[in-house]
């Protein structure tokens, strides 16, 4: 019976609200293979039209970024301002460029 | 000692267990102190991210707790879904219960990010050491009570996770936002019922005010002790997990419910009740906080019973769980 108890993997659920968007995370559910989770994902996050795909991503297989470094992590784009458009004059007397 | 690090949901594969004691005091107190101006600053904490070892352990007796309560919270109305008086009726009842699942598996898995499986919390439950909301400790013994509780009880509980919503913990404040936006079918369809049967025969209407009479102090109670009373409410508040005492959140509840009950002539079992218009608020009697104690204590009328019929429903359910668990093998099995 304790076998039983034993808790099967965990699941990220992901839900693509609308055709066109962007998958978002849900949540998770406890699941032996995709194909349950899937099932299980789909009765837990999606009993009202919550969305029109489903993804379901075993949590060992993300791979996450930390908090403590968040700051050496995204800095690189700080010291290259001129990745936005703003950076660059516009020479006076032109009202628009794109 | 367990420091809480994960990707996003699995605690094993990057807790890093211990790390927490190998910190020096100045470290410590540094770490806290940003945590404290990040929750200051309205900021919410992520499941990778510091936090003192005592607020992840009150959010996980909170959001365990409340996730044991959407569960127990089944069965009480369970109770009904054979014998509803219409087809239509169980249809939305069943609807209405299957969310209180899904309620329940929304928070488990938010507090999962803590650090604890989901089974070892069931395991708290089912041993009695983790408790539930007192409510459900009361019998369902009418179709009127169904309209009582998704009235009533499911209308405290939205004033409650209204407020949740905004706590500073991320996968709790996401989890209530989910569950808000369901809530309110819940609130509707009890309301709905109690307008029915108050629009329909005598035996209706006793039978709807008898569900009243016994639903509305223990609804009361939902909110907690007076904060006087209440252990846990400072560092709570200050950590933003709690956003508002409970009194004030019982009183919203009373000033947003009397008028929906004066309104289908349901009349609140308290002599004492009155508004006062200065206050702009309703004043009402003294809560009987020890049948409150008796009934968190183990001694409600149902609390045998929830807790048998809990213990029933997991060991009634082994045969899914191996049957999945055997199919699973049997597919990877096949495809090798
Ligand atoms: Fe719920
Ligand atoms: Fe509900």
């Amino acid at each position: 019976m304790s076998d039983n108890n034993h808790q099967w993997p965990i699941w990220e659920v992901f839900i693509q609200p609308k055709n066109g968007s962007a998958h978002e995370h849900a949540g998770s559910v406890h699941a032996p293979d995709g194909e349950m989770a899937l099932l299980n994902a789909r009765d837990v996050y999606g009993r009202r039209l919550e969305g029109v795909n489903m993804w379901v991503v075993p949590a060992t297989a993300i791979v996450a970024s930390t908090p403590e470094d968040v700051g050496p992590f995204f800095d690189p784009a700080n010291d290259k301002m001129y990745r936005w458009p703003n950076y660059f004059k516009t020479p006076e007397g032109i009202k628009q460029i794109s | 000692m367990h420091f809480v690090n994960r990707n996003l949901a699995n605690p094993k594969q990057t807790s890093n267990i211990g790390m927490e004691t190998t910190l020096s005091v100045e470290e410590l107190n540094k770490r806290e102190a940003e945590f404290d101006a990040k929750i200051a600053g309205g900021k919410t904490i992520e499941p990778k991210d510091w936090m003192p070892e005592r607020y992840r352990k009150q959010l996980l007796r909170m959001m365990s707790q409340h996730a044991h309560s959407e569960v127990v919270g089944m069965l009480p109305e369970g109770n009904w879904i054979t014998r509803a008086p219409s087809l239509a009726r169980k249809a939305v009842l069943l609807a209405k219960v299957q969310d209180e699942a899904g309620h329940g598996l929304y928070i488990y898995s938010a507090a999962e990010t803590l650090g604890m499986d989901r089974s070892e919390m069931i395991d708290q439950l089912l041993s009695g050491k983790a408790k539930y909301s007192s409510i459900f400790n009361y019998p369902t013994l009418s179709w009127a009570d169904i309209g009582a509780i998704g009235w009533l009880v499911d209308g405290a509980a939205i004033v409650n996770q209204t407020v949740l919503a905004k706590c500073s913990y991320g996968p709790y404040s996401r989890a209530m936002l989910r569950i808000c936006k369901e809530e309110n079918f819940h609130n509707k369809q009890g309301y709905q019922i109690m307008a029915y049967l108050m629009r329909g025969t005598k035996e209706q209407r006793d039978m709807a005010q008898d569900a009243m009479n016994r639903f509305w102090w223990p609804a009361l109670m939902m909110f907690g002790p007076s904060d006087t009373n209440s252990p846990n409410s400072a560092d709570l508040m200050k950590w933003k997990v709690k956003l508002n005492s409970n009194d004030d959140l019982r009183q919203r509840f009373i000033d947003r419910t009397v008028p929906q009950a004066e309104a289908i002539g349901l009349r609140i079992p308290d002599d004492k009740l009155k508004w006062n218009e200065s206050t702009r608020h309703y004043e009402f009697g003294e809560i009987n906080w020890a049948e409150f104690n008796q009934v968190i204590s183990g001694n409600g009328p149902c609390n045998k019973l929830r807790m048998k019929q809990r213990t029933d429903a997991h060991n009634n359910g082994a045969w899914v769980r191996e049957a999945a668990a055997a199919y699973s093998a049997k597919k990877a099995a096949s495809k090798k």
